[in-house]
Formats: structure tokens, sequence, C-alpha cells
């Protein structure tokens, strides 16, 4: 039990099963999943399938941000992506020919590749700040994507593109199976591999490694890389989705709904030590409070505000020091029920109680000091 | 045992009284009813090997952990420190080893911090400036006040975090390792501070590895092992050797066994596992060359900023030369990188444990595997059971402790991480090893087992450059010793034709009059 708890995934789980809990007691249908034409539908399918950009993206960032780095440029690389691959099928006189969206998907991933390598090359080469270098493309991104569709929203249509969001196979939504492919790919690369604890050993201490012979340039690069190609397949699932190019809409605050879902997840913005589970996680719980706005019918105007408040709350279940002030008061207010025996007695478990979490506060002070 | 020694000279009611401190962590008990005593106008040493207790009974001091049990008394009043700034109120001042301060504000700023004097438009600076002076000058420091605090040495750096101190009006100030970065001459700009702190009344806990200095500016000195009080002593009646053995528990003659094992012949005639030639790099060192042989250590002896570790980083490619070239083996080679010089079987391992050697935040067992995974390349992951195997055998060999692979190296205590450093260098079947101060703020124990394996594995036929400030240290592993003075190599000198005072002496020779 206690291991449970002490476990780092245990409070982000939490979050989420009460998130899924509250929306389960106001609509008792969230959870229900019934299957029409060989499809699922319910509010989780739903939730599964709308994920996937997002999950691509936390994915990418979740790399990123074990190397000390962030990248703001995901939502533009997005939008370039997408404006990519529809320009391809748009000029296309066949456009339902899968090996044309093929191209156009292969030309547009390759096209985020590229964006991905700039970025890359700017902080590992160049030695930019990942927040300065990765926000010139967040600016000028979304300008290439117009340019790119020659300041239209591109439409067209086109069965096989359209399936890439839209489409199901045995039930269940094929953008799912992209968040599982993706996330299989990354658990296998970072953890069956050196990589995941290299890169985290270049997060914690970049100059350590280096002189330890670990090629940090290349792990760091290869983050960026790695987040610039899944903003790339985001991007194609999202124009899918409406099958359009909205330069300007397309990923639109993408990155920050990545970098929260990253750091509920349990993952540092100092760089480190990553959870690819906790960002998962993150992900659903995000993707979920998304959902949770609309079944609730919160208006469009108090949306921003709603989410914010429910962000703050989460964040607020997981944070130590509110597990702290919560147990010690659970404490005093045992002690002030169980004081039958005379105050003698409570003064000293409120004593104790003090005691102990002084001393977690040391040590994570000590903790705090250290970085 | 503790009242048979109680020092009776000042008959001073003690500012700070601890006693009975027991502190336990999951799994050790750090610090086992421990009784500490600390007088105004004293300087008292706290002693001990590492993990001995010493921070964690300045951490109780400070306010940074509770105490399971036991009574701290500060000026006859009896005190609770739910935290750090509790202790501060008290009085107790704390300077870290690592100074911190925030680096990037002025002087002025960090002497003033958080007793910025204000007016109307906020904080006034003219004031403020004029206080920082003035208690900048009562430790004999003339700086400027405005100047950024990182354009300053460490030592600067670290009076003025004592002024900071002073400024928070305290009546004793710990001093953590103050010395560990500094030279000479600053060490004793810092002793006349401390004296003249002392002479004011000031109770000042002294920490250091440094014997010498220990001996030279402390009136007492507190002993403790593995978390117990071994006694309380006047440092003019414990001789050197008696402090030691009371340290480390057990006779230290090892030490001195291991020098005779330096004694012996090396093959020069052989091709040198390393030849530089005229290694230099502008405005950093003067080209230098550098051979070391099958099985030798080659000592590197200098004062701080002599050019030491300038010489070893740049054969190691870890800065880049602008003249000269190396030979591994009698084979040109380009060391342009870490990585072209471990790919040659050079092993580094840097002075700055914290922020070029060990990666705190990973454990044990992954800080020691990171040289060989880091050669064979991500792609081929070391496999657990090969793992385990590599990471026993050197926390074996090397006494690592706590011995667990598992354990956070963040955790461990200086000289644990400094084997694990060792063990990762080790680990990766170095030819050439160079060892920038591997020895420095460690203990005694740990110290001597360092040696021992270097000396052990140069017998075996390993090649080693060794840094350190211990000229000892030097003399006695090393077979030549390379002097270096003002980022220049002054000269070599075979270890058995010089002893400690010659060295000195060719060390400080030619220091524009001043030589000590």
């Amino acid at each position: 039990m206690k291991s449970l708890v002490t476990h780092r995934l245990f409070w982000p789980v939490v979050a989420l099963i009460a998130l899924i809990a509250i929306n389960t007691a106001t609509r008792p249908s969230f959870l229900s999943v019934t299957m029409r034409d060989g499809q699922l539908y319910g509010s989780i399918i739903d939730i599964l399938r709308n994920s996937a950009p997002l999950m691509l993206v936390a994915l990418g960032m979740t790399l990123v941000i074990a190397t000390r780095g962030i990248d703001l440029s995901v939502g533009a690389t997005m939008a370039v992506s997408g404006a990519v691959a529809l320009t391809i099928i748009d000029a296309s006189p066949t456009p339902h020919e899968p090996s044309v969206v093929a191209l156009a998907i292969v030309v547009a991933v390759l096209v985020s590749l590229v964006l991905g390598t700039w970025n890359g090359f700017l902080v590992s080469v160049l030695g930019i700040q990942p927040i300065i270098a990765t926000l010139v493309l967040m600016l000028a991104g979304r300008g290439i994507a117009l340019l790119i569709t020659d300041g239209f929203i591109t439409t067209v249509n086109s069965d096989p593109y359209k399936f890439m969001a839209q489409g199901y196979i045995l039930g269940f939504p094929f953008a799912f199976y992209v968040s599982i492919v993706a996330i299989a790919v990354v658990v296998l690369v970072e953890r069956r591999t050196a990589l995941g604890v290299l890169t985290e050993a270049v997060g914690i201490n970049p100059k350590a490694s280096h002189l330890a012979g670990v090629r940090s340039r290349g792990i760091v690069w290869g983050a960026y890389i790695a987040s610039g190609a899944m903003a790339g397949i985001a991007g194609i699932l999202y124009s899918s989705n409406i099958m359009a190019a909205d330069a300007n809409a397309a990923g639109l605050y993408i990155e920050l709904y990545a970098i929260l879902a990253v750091v509920l997840g349990g993952t540092s913005l100092m760089g480190g030590k990553f959870s690819i589970a906790g960002t998962v996680i993150g992900v659903f719980t995000i993707q979920t409070l998304i959902s949770t706005i609309t079944f609730l019918g919160v208006p469009p105007a108090a949306s921003p505000v709603f989410m914010a408040t429910a962000v703050i709350i989460v964040v607020l279940i997981q944070s130590r020091r509110v597990h702290r002030a919560v147990r010690s008061l659970i404490r005093s207010l045992r002690s002030l029920g169980g004081s039958a025996e005379g105050d003698d007695a409570s003064a000293r478990t409120a004593q104790a109680g003090s005691g102990s979490s002084g001393d977690e506060s040391a040590r994570d002070e000590t903790k705090v000091t250290s970085r | 045992m503790v009242t048979e020694q109680q020092p009776a000279e000042t008959e001073d009611r003690p500012i700070v009284e601890m006693h009975g401190i027991t502190i336990r962590f999951p799994g050790v008990l750090a610090l086992d009813d421990v009784d500490f005593v600390l007088r105004p106008g004293e300087v008292h040493s706290l002693m001990g090997e590492n993990g001995a207790g010493k921070s964690t009974l300045i951490k109780a001091l400070t306010g940074v952990y509770a105490i399971d049990s036991g009574s701290i008394t500060v000026a006859g009043e009896s005190r609770v420190f739910a935290g750090t700034a509790d202790a501060q109120a008290a009085g107790i001042s704390t300077v870290y080893q690592e100074v911190n301060l925030c680096a990037n504000l002025s002087v002025g700023e960090n002497v003033m911090l958080g007793h910025e004097p204000r007016n109307r438009r906020g904080i006034d600076w003219k004031v403020m400036h004029r206080e920082a002076t003035r208690h900048l000058e009562h430790l004999g420091l003339r700086i400027d006040p405005r100047s950024i605090l990182s354009s300053h040495s460490i030592a600067i750096q670290q009076m003025v975090a004592i002024s900071r101190a002073m400024v928070l009006d305290a009546r004793v100030l710990i001093l953590d390792e103050p010395t560990s970065s500094l030279d000479r001459g600053e060490v004793e700009q810092l002793f006349a501070v401390i004296r003249d702190l002392r002479d004011r009344g000031v109770a000042v806990l002294f920490v250091s590895h440094f014997l010498d200095q220990v001996y030279e500016i402390s009136d007492r000195v507190t002993v403790l092992r593995n978390g117990k009080l071994i006694g309380e002593y006047l440092v003019k009646d414990l001789p050197r050797g008696e402090l030691i053995t009371k340290m480390i528990g057990r006779e230290l003659d090892e030490l001195d066994a291991i020098s005779t094992k330096a004694d012996r012949a090396i093959d020069r005639t052989a091709t040198p596992v390393l030849r530089a030639k005229g290694i230099g790099r502008r405005g950093v060192l003067e080209p230098a060359n550098v051979d070391v042989y099958d099985g030798e250590v080659v000592g590197i002896a200098g004062l701080l900023g002599s050019g030491r570790t300038e010489l070893v980083r740049l054969i190691f490619g870890a800065d880049r030369p602008d003249s000269g070239h190396v030979e591994v083996n009698g084979q040109p080679a380009k060391l342009t990188s870490p990585r072209h010089a471990i790919g040659k079987r050079i092993a580094f391992s840097s002075e700055n444990r914290h922020e070029e050697g060990v990666v705190a935040d990973l454990t044990v067992a992954e800080n020691i595997v990171l040289g060989i995974q880091a050669r064979r390349g991500w792609r081929r992951r070391i496999r657990r059971s090969e793992q385990q195997l590599v990471v026993d055998n050197y926390i074996k060999a090397l006494d690592v402790r706590p011995a667990d692979p598992d354990q956070l190296v963040g955790n461990l205590s200086g000289g644990n991480q400094q084997k694990v450093l060792l063990a990762r260098w080790l680990a990766t079947a170095p030819r050439l090893i160079v060892l920038d101060e591997p020895t420095r703020g460690i203990d005694v124990g740990a110290k001597a087992d360092i040696q021992r394996k270097v000396a052990e594995l140069s017998e075996q036929g390993l090649s080693a450059i060794f840094i350190s400030s211990e000229l000892e240290e030097v003399l006695r592993l090393a077979q030549r010793v390379i002097v270096m003075r003002d980022r220049r190599k002054i000269g070599e000198l075979d270890s058995r034709e010089v002893d400690l005072d010659g060295l000195i002496d060719y060390i400080a020779v030619g220091r524009e009059g001043s030589a000590a």
C-alpha cells in the first residue's frame, strides 16, 4: 500500500480517475460504449480518438524536456505538415489514390523532420536557448504554412486521407492505433536501448555526460528531430479530421497542452528523469478535461476559465506540499477527536506529526538547493 | 570519555549546547546520542570521516533537519528549529562549501539581501551600498558593492557570504569546507577574517578536510565517527596522529605502505603510452611536453590556477589545444573531444565532481556503467546481468558505501561519489587514467582507498596522471612529478630525488619575492 502511494505515477492516476468519476457521476452514460456498424461509439472512444494528435506531440515533448529543453514550435509544425500534405493531394488529379495519399504523408513527415532538425541544430550546435530557438519556428511556421497553401484554407476530398483521423479498424478508431504505435515505438527506442538513460544523464548533467563520452549533442539533436516528426504526424491527423489545412488553427496552443501533459505526468521541466507512462496519463487527463467541458455544456466564453480551474485542481492533487498539509490537518483533527484521555497525549501526537512532516520538508529543501 | 577530557580553559557560558542528538534516516542512524558544545570566541572544528555525521549535525543545528530526540540550547534558551529561518533568527548562520549566494546579483545586493534599507520609492540604493561597504570593510574587504558577485573569485564570494552572515547578526558562524577551492593566499585572508570574528566573540564552527588548516585555526575539536561522539579535545593537546586515529578508528600506517609501491623503475626506453608535444593554447597554457610510460604514475604539482587542470583538459580533448600534437602508443592521435580520448582508452576524471563528474539523479549503478555505455553507443544497452556484475565488482573493490547499486549518487558522501567516478573510468578499461584532484574534500579513509587503488593498478600496468593539491600524495604515488607555475610547465622531477620541502621550494622559486 505504502509503495503504491509513493509510486511516482500514483497521483497522476488518481487525478485521471477522479476526473472520470466526476464525469460518470454527472452523466452516467460517460463510460458506456456501444457498437454500431462495427464501430465503437462512446465518450471514452472519442477521447481515445481525439487525444491522438496531443499524444504524439506530448511524446516528442517528453524527450525534449528530458534534455532540459522545450519545443514551442510543435503547433506550427503541425500546420506546416497539414499544409504540405493537403497541397500535394489537392494538386493531384487522383486524390482518392492511396499512393498519392501515401506520398503526401511521407513528404509532410519529411518536411517536419527537417523542421525538427533545424530546431535541434539551433539548440545543440549553436547553443541557443531552447525556448528562443523554437520560438523562431513557432512564429515563422504558420507563415510558412500559409505560403504553402497560398494563403487559403486548402480543402480536399480524399477517402484514404480521411481514414487517418476518421476511419475505424476492428471497431477502434484508426487514430487510436497511431497513438498506440507511437507510444510503443518511443518506449522501445528509449527503454529497450540505452537512449533513455543517456538522455536522462544529459538532462541531469550535460557537462559530466559529455566528459563521460556521451554524444550529448546527438542526443539533444535527436530529441528535437523526434519531436518534429511526431508533430508532423499529429498535423496529418489534425488536417484529416477536418479535411482542411487551416494554417492558423491547426495545433493552436497544442505546445502548451503538451507541456502540461508532460508535467502532469511527473516529468520535471528541469530535465532529466522522464516518464512515458506519465505523459500518456497526462494526455488522457487533459483530453478528458476538454471533453468534460463539452459534456457539461460549459459556454464557450467560460471554457478557458473552467479549463484553467480544473488544471489548477489537478496540479494541486499532485502537489507534495498539499499532501503534507492535508496529512497534518487530518492528524490534528484526529488528535482533537481522540483527546478524551487528556491534552497530554494529543499534544504528543501533534508534536510527533509536525516532527515527521518537518523532516520531509527538510529533504525537499535539500533537493531544491542541490539543483 | 567526554567529561574526562572536558577542557576547562574558558569559563564562558556556551552559546550552543546540543545534547543527546539523535537523527534517524531510513535504514541509517545518522547521529546517535551526540553532544556538542560551542562557546563564544572560539574556533571549533568538527572532525570525522565522510558519513561520520558532521553534515547531519550541522544540518540539525541550522534547522535543515528535525531531530528525533535530544535538545538544542542556544544562549541558554531551549530551541526547536522547524526550519532554517528559525536557526537564523537564533543567530546561527552558515557559509557552505558551494557558495549559495545569487551569482548574478551585485555584491551589495547579496550582502544586504532581505535587509535592504528602504525609502518611499522602494530600496534606498545609496544607503544600501554604504551599508554593504561598511559590512565588507569590517572584514577587510575593499570591493565595489555594485560589482556583480560572479565577477569575483570564490574566495571573495565566500567573504561576501560571511559578511552576509554578519548582517544577520550571527553569534554562531558555521563554515562548511570553506577552503576547499581556495589557494594559500586566499586561505590566509579567510583565516584573518575568522580570527577577527572570534576575537569579537563570535563562535565559529569550522569543518575542513585539511588537517593543517584545522590545526592552524581552531582552538577546540570535536570528533565524530559513524554517527557517534568520540570526544571533544583542545587542539594543542591532541597530536595529529592521535586525531586521525580517533577519526578513522584504526592506525593509519596504510598510507605509508602505499608510498613504497611508488619506488619502482619505469622502462622509459619503450614507446610512451601518451606523448604530448608542445601542447598548449593561447592565454590558457604555454606549450608543454608530457610523456607517460607504461605503468607509470606522473604527478602534476602546482598551485591552484598554475595550469594543472588546463594541461590535462587539453590532452584529453575536453578543451581544444591550438598548438602541439598528441601520440598514443606512438601513433598520432587527434583528440578533439572526450569521445576520441575515451576511444583511445584514456580516461579523465574532472576535479569538479558535482558539475563535471557525477550525474546526481541517476543511481550508483547507472553512474558506474555510464562510461562503458557511452562507448558502446545507445543502441547496444548493457544487459542487467552484465551491469550487475560490473557494478558489484567495483562497489566491492573500492568499498563504496552504502553498497547499494540502486541508491541515487546524489545521496552519497563526497568520498563515495569520487569512488563511483573512479569505478566509472576503471570500468572502461583505460590504458591511461587522468585523475584531477580525486581526493579533494573527501575523508582520510576514502583518500587512502583511492590512493591504494591507483598504486595497485599502476603496478599492474595502468598508467596514470595524478593531480593533487596535497603534495604528499603526489610524491607518494608518482614516479615523476611535472611542476607547473603560472600556466607553464617549469620542470620535471624524479620523486625519489626530491622531498616535500624540495618540491615546495621548486614550485615557489621565482615567485617574485613572495615565496613562502
